[in-house]
C-alpha cells in the first residue's frame, strides 16, 4: 500500500461507565448516569494513544468523523483528516457510528480502526460485515470481543504493520450480542452475532524454531478431514461458525452465516434450520444417521448455547453425545488455554450429559481432547 | 569519579546493567566481496605419472570419458577471496552471534544451554576421533566402539531401559525413531492397520505430535486441567483399541511434573498400547526418578541438550533412543555389543526398523557426552539435577518480584527445571508484548524465548538456567527483566522499538512471505529483487 | 579426595555449600528434596546411580579418554580407499577454526539480531550451494544425505498427489533400508534395474515401470558404485513426460565437475555435504541439503527452515529471517510437513567455509584431479591378474567398483591382507550386490598421491598372486 488510507471512528462514550462502576454504556440513560457520577470518557486518549502509532506509516490519509467521533483525535496527533459526514456533539449515537463505516467503506479504506466497545464492534459490523478488514481499540469496559487488540499501544502497532504490508494475514472473529441489561444484573446472556475480519500475526516478531501452518491451511485441513469422512445417507447438523463453514466451502455449498444448515449426501437440504425443522428431519431420515458438527462460539469456548440454540436439548438427546463433532482450529483452542468448553443448552440433564470429554477435531487426523463442563 | 573500579561496575554487590552492543560489522554477503583470480586455497596437484596414464586411459577406453551433456559448462559462480580474507568474514560474522560461551544464556528455554566443557572439545577433535571412517574393520576402532558401548551402560543405568541406539541425529529424529518402533511392533503384532492413534499432550515437544504424523499416525492432543497438569481423565476417554502409543514429555515445557505419570502409562498399557518417554527435559531429573519405574517401553535423550554437548547453531546434536528388552529388536541396526573380548557391530537383526541415519550416530558427540558423565559420576549428576532445580526455582523467586509477570499453573508448586512464565499482566498494562520484552533482552546482550507457537500461555517467556550459570548470573538475568519491565512502564517505545544495541536493526518481514520477493540464495535475490 | 567435604563441581558454580544455603534460603526451602515434591516416592530413585567412578581432575579425564582413543587406527594413520557414503578429503585449516569458534559452536537458536552471524553464515551456505547445484532454493541443513533423500521423495509425492518412487537399482542398502522405513506411510518404492555393463539405469524398464501414478524417479549422480549416470536427461523427460518429478542425488564435492542435474532435467537435488571440509569422525560429520527451483509448490513442502535475505528499518542494511514462515499449502491428503528441529547447521556453516576459500577454479581443480586419480587408479588394479577394474564401463568420479572373481579369493580374505600391510582395502559388496560377485568400491581422493596408489597395486598384487 503506498497510499494507504484508513477510517478512524470512535465511539466516544464507550468505557464510561466503568471507572464508575456501571457495566456497559449502552442508552443515553446510562450515559448520563455515567457522567454524573463524575466519569470521565476514555475513548479519545486510549485512540490517541493508539494513533500515536501510525504517525510512522509514511503518506498515510485518515478519513474520519467531526469532532469527538474522531477528528479532534486525530488533529491531536497532527494528522490531516479527511472528514465524513456530520454528528450532534455530545448526542452520538449507533446510528452516527454505522453510518460513518458504510461512507467509509464507500469511500474505500485499506483499514477501519475503530475505538469503543462490544457495542461499538456491533454497529461496525451491522454497517461493514465482513467487507472491509477492521481493527478494535479498547476502550469499553470488559470486552468480549475478539475484534479488539489487548491495548490501544497494540491496536496501533497492528493498524501500522498492516498498513505497512507486513501483515498479509486476515482472520474473522466473532461478533457477541450480549444483552447488556441483563449483563447488569449480573447475566451473562450471549448470542453470536456475526463476523468481522481482522489483521492478524501470529507474533509481532519472529521468535520461533520452526515453521507452522496458518489459519487457512487449519481450516483446509479440517475441513478435508470431515468431508472425506462423510457417510452417505447420514444428516451432517451443522452449526454456525467459521469453522463449520469451511466445511461446506470445501463442498461447494453455500452456508448460511449465523445459522443452523443441514448436509445430506454432499447437499444443503435445510437452511438456517429452526429446531422444529431439524427434529422433523431427524424423525425423517432416523436420528442414528445423524451427526451434529459444532465449533465453539465466543471468547469463553461455548460448545452449545451460544448461537446455535436451534440445536436444542431435544435434538441434542435425539442425535446422541456419540455423534456429537465438535471441530476447532488448534488457535482457537489454545486461545482457551487450559479453560474446559462450556455447554448451557437451557436442559441441566442435557449439559450433564454433555459433560465429560470430547474429542474435537483440530485437523487432518488430528483431534486433541478437551474436557467439557457445564 | 571513584578510583575504585569495582564500585563503578557493582552496586550493593550486584553487577550494574551492562552497556552491551553487539558487534556491527556491516559485514557484506561473501559474493559481494569476491576479487576475481583470488584463491582462498589451492588443491594438491595431479603427478605428471597420473596425468599420462590418465590420459592414456581416455583413449583407450573411450566409454570412461565423460559426455558433454554430463560436463558442467562454466566454472560454479562461487566467490573468489583468498584466505585471510575469508577467515575475518567469518570472524567477524562469528563476533555477531551470541553463542552460549558469551551470554548468560538461561534465556532459551527448554534447549538446556548448559556449558561444554572445553576439554571435550579438545578430545573429539583429536585426529583418534576425528579421521575414522566408519567401514573400518572393527579391530581398527576398539576404542571409539568402547566409548559407544560404555555410553550405553550409562544410558541404561540413568533410564532403566535395556538397550540403546545412539544412531539418531538429534531430539526429533529420535522421537521419529521411537514412533517407528511402534508402528513396528503393532506390526509385528498384526494389529498396525486397527491401532493408528497416537496420544501426546499439549505441553509435550511439537516433534511428538509431528514425528508420530509423520510415522503415520493420527494424533490425539490431550489439554491439560486448570492447573497445568496433564488430565488423566482426557487420556482415559483418549484411549480405544486403536490406540498405539502415547509420546509424552516430563516434565513438560511448563517445568511442572506430572506426577500421575505412572497411571498414565498404565492406562495406555491397558489398552495395549506403547509408551515412549520424551526426555528432552531430563536435566532436573537426573539421579532423581528414571523411564523405568514409571513403566515407560521407550524413551530418548537430547545429548546436545542434557549431555553438555554443544548446541553448534543447530546441530550437529544426537537424540539417543532407549527400549526394554523386548522392542530392542526394533531399534535401529546396528547396535554395539561385547564378546567379552572385543566390541562389535550387531547387524544381525532382523525385526529392525533399518536405519535412521548413514552409519552409527554422531560418535563424536557420543563421546563428547561419555566424556561429561566420566567427569561427574553419579554424585556429580545428582548435583546437576539438584542445582539445575535449585537455580530454577531461584530465578522463578527472582522473577515473581517483578509486577506484570506471573508462572501460571501448578499454583504452590514448585518447579523442576524451568518455568514458562506469562507476561499478561504487563502486556494489558502496558501494551508491550513478550516477544518486545525478547527483543530488549539482547540490548542486554542475552537471549530470550517465549515458546513454540501458538501460545498456549498467553505472552509466553520459558526460562531454564540449567546448572551452569552462577547466583549472580541469574541475579542478572533477572535483573534485565525487571529492568525491562520497568521501561515498558516508563518508556514504551525503547522497549517497542528494540533492538538498539544489537547488529541490525527492526526486519522488514514483508518479503519474506511474499513469494514474488523473497529470497533464500543470493542467486534468487540478485534475479528478483536487485536487478528486478 | 576427601569424602566427608561435599565436593565442588567446576561445572557448576552454585554447588559450593554456602551459595546453596544462601539460595535456599532464599526460596525459602530446607533442601533441594522439597523442589521434587510432585515426584511420587515410589518413583524416586533412593539409591545411587550405579556408574563408574567420575573423574574429577581434568587430567584424568583427559587421560582416560584419550587411553581409549589410542586404541583407534585412523583413516590418515594407515593408508585408506575406503569410500560408500563418507569420504576422506583434505579439511582446511580455516574450516575447523571457524567451527571451533565458540560464537559459533555453542549458539542455538537466537533471533536474527542477536545471532545475526549464523543467519548470515547458513544464507551464504546455501546461496554457495545454490549455485554448484544451480538451484535457487537450498534448505538449512538435515541430518544427512540419507535423510534429505527420504524427505525429497515426501516432497515429491505432496507436490505431485502421487504414491510411487522409481528408485535406482544401485541404490546402497543402508539408503535404501533409511527410505523404506520414512516414506511407508505415504510412498510405495520400486526398484529400477540397471545395465549389468554400464551400470546405468535401464530406460526400457523404467518405461515400463512410470505412470501416473508415479511421483518421482530417483537416481544418484554419481551413483553409490562410483559411476557417472550418463542419460540423466532422458531420465528426466521421462519422468516429466508421465507428470512425476526427477530427484537426482549429489556429493556437491563432485559439481565443479559434473554437470549440476537441473541442467539435465533434475527438479530436486539432494545430497550430503559431509565431503566439503568436515572430518569423517566415524560417520558422525553428515549434513543433508535439499535443493529446488524458486516455485512457491516446492518451497511450500519443505519440512526445514529456509532463510531469506530481507531489508531492515534502516536503509541499506539487511537481515534475515524464515521465509513463508507460515506454510499454508495444504496437500490433498495432508500428513504434514514432516518436522524440523536440531539437524546439522555447523555443518553447513564449515561447507559454506569450504566452497569459500575453494572457489570456482578450486572446484573444477579438485573435481579433474579426483576423476584424473580415478583412472589411474582403476587403470594400476586392472592390470592386477585376475582383477577387473571397473566392474562398469561408464565414466567414474571418485569410486569405483572392482572385481575379484578372477583371484579365487574372497574380498574378506583380501582385505584381511590388506589390512596386515596397513592398507584398508574398499567396501566389500559381496553381500550387498551379489550379482557383481566377489567385489569392492575402491574410493580415490585428492588425499592420495601416485605413491599411495601404487603401493595399493603392489600390496594387491602381492596378496591375490600369492
Amino acid at each position: 500500500m503506498t497510499q494507504p488510507r484508513m477510517g478512524l471512528i470512535i465511539n466516544p462514550v464507550a468505557g464510561i461507565g466503568g471507572r464508575v462502576g456501571l457495566k456497559g454504556s449502552d442508552g443515553a440513560e446510562i450515559q448520563k448516569k455515567a457522567l454524573a457520577l463524575g466519569a470521565v470518557p476514555q475513548a479519545q486518549s486510549r485512540a490517541i494513544e493508539a494513533l500515536e502509532r501510525l504517525k510512522a506509516v509514511d503518506g498515510l490519509t485518515i478519513l474520519t468523523c467531526p469532532g469527538e467521533m474522531g477528528e479532534d483525535a486525530a488533529r491531536t496527533c497532527s494528522f490531516e483528516p479527511e472528514i465524513v459526514g456530520s454528528i450532534r456533539p455530545g448526542q452520538t449515537t449507533a446510528q452516527d457510528t454505522q453510518d460513518a463505516a458504510s461512507e467509509m467503506q464507500r469511500r474505500g479504506v485499506d483499514l477501519l480502526l475503530f475505538a469503543g466497545g462490544d457495542g461499538t464492534a456491533r454497529d461496525i459490523y451491522t454497517a461493514v460485515g465482513t467487507g472491509l478488514p477492521v481493527l478494535g481499540i479498547p476502550a469499553g469496559v470488559k470486552i468480549h470481543s475478539a475484534a479488539y487488540a489487548t491495548h490501544p499501544r497494540s491496536a496501533g502497532q497492528l493498524a501500522a504493520l498492516y498498513l505497512q504490508g507486513q501483515v498479509s494475514g486476515l482472520r474473522e472473529v466473532e461478533v457477541m450480542d450480549i444483552d447488556e441489561e441483563a449483563f447488569r444484573q449480573n447475566v451473562l446472556s450471549v448470542r453470536l452475532y456475526g463476523y468481522l475480519k481482522i489483521p492478524f500475526r501470529s507474533n509481532l516478531v519472529q521468535s520461533q524454531k520452526m515453521p507452522s501452518s496458518g489459519e487457512a491451511s487449519a481450516l483446509a485441513a479440517i475441513a478435508e478431514d470431515i468431508v472425506t469422512k462423510m457417510e452417505d445417507g447420514t444428516l451432517y447438523i451443522i452449526g454456525p461458525g467459521t469453522t463449520t463453514r469451511a466445511i461446506t466451502d470445501e463442498l461447494g455449498l453455500d452456508k448460511t452465516l449465523l445459522g443452523v444448515d443441514v448436509v445430506l449426501n454432499g447437499e444443503l437440504i435445510a437452511r438456517d434450520a429452526s429446531e422444529s425443522q431439524l427434529l422433523a428431519l431427524l424423525d425423517w431420515h432416523g436420528a442414528d444417521k445423524a451427526r451434529i458438527v459444532v465449533t465453539p462460539i465466543g471468547g469463553q469456548g461455548y460448545l452449545f448455547g451460544r448461537g446455535n440454540q436451534q440445536i436444542s436439548p431435544r435434538v441434542i438427546e435425539r442425535v446422541g453425545r456419540d455423534r456429537i463433532v465438535p471441530v476447532s482450529t488448534p488457535d482457537k483452542l489454545y486461545a482457551l488455554g487450559s479453560q474446559p468448553l462450556l455447554v448451557d443448552t437451557g436442559s441441566r440433564a442435557v449439559d450433564e450429559m454433555l459433560s465429560g470429554y470430547l474429542t474435537v477435531v483440530t485437523g487432518y487426523n488430528e483431534r486433541a481432547v478437551r474436557k467439557v463442563v457445564c | 569519579m571513584s578510583d575504585d573500579i569495582s564500585r563503578n561496575r557493582f552496586t550493593d554487590g550486584k553487577l550494574n546493567l551492562r552497556r552491551f552492543h553487539q558487534a556491527r560489522w556491516d559485514e557484506p554477503i561473501l559474493f559481494e566481496l569476491s576479487q576475481p583470480g583470488q584463491r582462498g586455497i589451492l588443491v594438491p596437484e595431479v603427478e605428471a605419472g597420473v596425468r599420462e596414464v590418465a590420459g592414456e586411459q581416455e583413449q583407450a577406453q573411450p566409454w570412461s570419458i565423460l559426455p558433454d551433456k554430463m560436463r558442467r559448462p562454466e566454472p560454479p559462480a562461487l566467490p573468489e577471496l583468498a584466505q585471510p580474507q575469508v577467515l575475518r568474514h567469518y570472524v567477524r560474522l562469528s563476533q555477531e552471534n551470541l553463542g552460549a560461551d558469551l551470554n548468560v544464556d538461561v534465556g532459551q528455554g527448554t534447549c538446556t544451554m548448559k556449558y561444554s566443557p572445553k576439554v571435550n572439545e579438545q578430545l573429539a577433535r583429536s585426529p583418534k576421533m576425528a579421521d575414522l571412517h566408519p567401514l573400518q574393520d572393527e579391530a581398527t576402532v576398539q576404542g571409539i566402539l568402547e566409548v559407544m558401548f560404555r555410553f550405553e551402560q550409562v544410558l541404561k543405568e540413568i533410564s532403566g531401559l535395556d538397550r540403546f541406539s545412539l544412531q539418531p541425529g538429534a531430539g526429533s529424529a529420535a522421537i521419529y525413531t521411537n514412533a517407528a518402533v511402534i508402528r513396528s511392533y503393532h506390526e509385528s503384532r498384526g494389529e498396525a492397520a486397527q491401532r493408528d492413534e497416537i496420544i501426546t499432550t499439549i505441553f509435550s515437544h511439537p516433534s511428538n505430535a509431528a514425528c508420530a504424523r509423520t510415522a503415520g499416525f493420527k494424533v490425539i492432543t490431550l489439554y491439560p486441567d486448570e492447573d497445568g497438569y496433564p488430565d488423566l481423565e482426557a487420556l482415559k476417554a483418549a484411549v480405544s483399541k486403536r490406540t498405539a502409543g502415547l509420546m509424552i514429555t516430563n516434565p513438560e515445557d511448563t517445568g511442572i511434573y506430572n506426577p500421575r505419570i505412572a497411571e498414565f502409562v498404565q492406562v495406555v498399557h491397558e489398552a495395549g498400547g506403547l509408551c515412549a518417554y520424551d526426555q528432552a527435559n531430563a536435566n532436573g531429573i537426573l539421579g532423581i526418578t528414571r523411564a523405568r519405574e514409571a513403566g515407560f517401553d521407550l524413551c530418548h535423550f537430547n545429548l546436545h541438550k542434557t549431555f553438555s554437548t554443544p548446541h553448534g547453531c543447530g546441530g550437529p546434536g544426537a537424540g539417543v533412543v532407549g527400549a526394554t528388552a523386548d522392542l530392542a529388536r526394533f531399534l535401529p541396526v546396528p547396535l554395539v555389543g561385547y564378546d567379552g573380548e572385543r566390541y562389535t557391530l550387531d547387524w544381525e537383526r532382523p525385526e529392525s526398523i533399518g536405519k535412521i541415519g548413514p552409519f552409527y550416530g554422531n560418535a563424536a558427540v557420543v563421546l563428547r557426552a561419555y566424556a561429561w558423565v566420566m567427569s561427574l559420576g553419579a554424585d556429580g549428576l545428582r548435583e546437576v539435577a539438584e542445582i539445575a532445580v535449585l537455580n530454577n526455582n531461584y530465578l522463578l523467586h527472582r522473577m515473581r518480584q517483578i509486577p506484570g509477570v506471573s508462572a501460571p499453573y501448578a499454583k504452590g508448586k514448585r518447579r523442576i527445571e524451568q518455568v514458562r512464565y506469562s507476561w499478561q499482566g504487563l502486556a494489558e498494562e502496558t501494551g508491550v508484548h513478550s516477544e518486545e520484552i525478547g527483543l530488549r533482552a539482547a540490548d542486554f546482550g542475552v537471549h530470550y524465548w517465549t515458546s513454540h507457537h501458538p501460545f498456549v500461555v498467553p505472552e509466553p517467556c520459558t526460562l531454564e538456567p540449567t546448572e551452569s550459570y552462577s547466583k549472580q548470573e541469574l541475579d542478572e538475568y533477572a535483573g534485565i527483566m525487571a529492568h525491562v519491565a520497568q521501561e515498558a512502564r516508563s518508556d514504551p517505545e525503547t522497549v517497542k522499538g528494540a533492538p538498539h544495541n544489537s547488529t541490525i536493526h527492526t526486519i522488514d518481514h514483508a518479503p519474506l512471505d511474499d513469494p514474488a520477493r523473497w529470497a533464500v540464495t543470493w542467486r534468487a535475490y540478485l534475479r528478483k529483487v536487485r536487478d528486478a | 579426595m576427601n569424602r566427608d567435604k561435599p565436593a565442588v563441581y567446576p561445572y557448576i558454580p552454585n554447588s559450593v555449600p554456602s551459595i546453596k544455603e544462601e539460595m535456599l534460603e532464599q526460596v525459602r526451602a530446607a533442601s533441594v528434596d522439597e523442589f521434587y515434591a510432585d515426584i511420587p516416592e515410589e518413583l524416586r530413585l533412593w539409591a545411587k546411580l550405579d556408574l563408574p567412578p567420575p573423574m574429577l581432575s581434568e587430567y584424568a579425564l583427559k587421560r582416560h579418554v584419550e587411553g581409549l582413543l589410542a586404541k583407534n587406527t585412523t583413516a590418515g594413520e594407515a593408508l585408506s580407499f575406503l569410500g560408500a557414503g563418507c569420504y576422506q578429503h583434505h579439511v582446511p585449516a580455516v574450516c575447523d577454526e571457524v567451527n571451533q569458534r565458540g560464537e559459533f559452536l555453542t549458539a542455538y537458536a537466537g533471533e536474527p539480531y542477536d545471532d545475526h552471524g549464523r543467519f548470515q553464515a547458513l544464507f551464504e551456505y546455501c546461496s554457495m550451494m545454490g549455485e554448484l547445484v544451480n538451484m535457487d532454493v537450498v534448505n538449512v541443513p538435515t541430518y544427512d544425505g540419507f535423510q534429505a533423500a527420504a524427505t525429497s521423495l515426501r516432497m515429491a509425492s505432496r507436490i505431485t498427489g502421487r504414491r510411487q518412487a522409481l528408485i535406482c537399482g544401485t541404490i546402497g542398502p543402508r539408503k535404501l533400508s533409511k527410505i523404506r522405513d520414512y516414506v511407508k506411510p505415504v510412498m510405495d518404492i520400486e526398484l529400477v534395474g540397471y545395465h549389468r555393463q554400464t551400470g546405468q539405469l535401464d530406460l526400457d524398464t523404467l518405461q515400463s515401470a512410470i505412470s501416473s501414478e508415479t511421483a518421482a524417479v530417483y537416481f544418484e549422480n554419481p551413483s553409490y558404485l562410483g559411476f557417472v549416470e550418463t542419460e540423466g536427461d532422458r531420465i528426466a523427460q521421462m519422468a516429466h513426460d508421465h507428470g512425476a518429478l526427477c530427484v537426482v542425488a549429489v556429493d556437491p564435492i563432485s559439481l565443479g565437475i559434473l554437470a549440476p542435474p537441473p541442467d539435465y532435467g533434475a527438479d530436486i537435488v539432494c545430497g550430503d555435504v559431509q565431503s566439503l571440509g568436515i572430518h569423517m569422525q566415524y560417520g558422525g560429520g553428515h549434513g543433508g541439503f535439499i535443493a529446488t527451483r524458486d516455485e512457491e509448490r516446492f518451497v511450500m513442502e519443505y519440512p526445514s527452515r529456509l532463510f531469506g535475505i530481507a531489508p531492515t528499518s534502516v536503509p541499506g542494511e539487511y537481515g534475515f529471517g524464515d521465509v513463508a514462515y507460515e506454510r499454508t499449502s495444504f496437500a490433498v491428503r495432508e500428513e504434514g510437513k514432516e518436522w524440523v528441529g536440531t539437524a546439522a547447521a555447523l555443518w553447513g556453516i564449515t561447507a559454506g567455509v569450504y566452497l569459500a576459500l575453494l572457489g570456482p577454479q578450486g572446484m573444477v581443480e579438485l573435481g579433474e584431479g579426483i576423476m584424473a586419480r580415478t583412472r589411474y587408479a582403476m587403470a594400476q588394479l586392472d592390470r592386477i591378474k585376475g582383477v577387473a577394474a571397473p566392474a562398469f564401463h561408464t565414466p567414474h568420479f571418485r569410486e569405483f567398483v572392482v572385481r575379484f572373481d578372477g583371484t579365487g579369493r574372497t574380498v574378506a580374505e583380501i582385505n584381511a591382507a590388506l589390512l596386515e600391510r596397513g592398507i584398508f582395502g574398499g567396501k566389500n559388496l559381496s553381500a550387498e550386490f551379489p550379482e557383481l560377485g566377489q567385489s569392492a568400491l575402491y574410493c580415490v581422493t585428492e588425499v592420495h598421491t601416485q605413491a599411495d596408489i601404487d603401493r595399493l597395486a603392489a600390496a594387491l598384487r602381492e596378496v591375490v598372486q600369492r
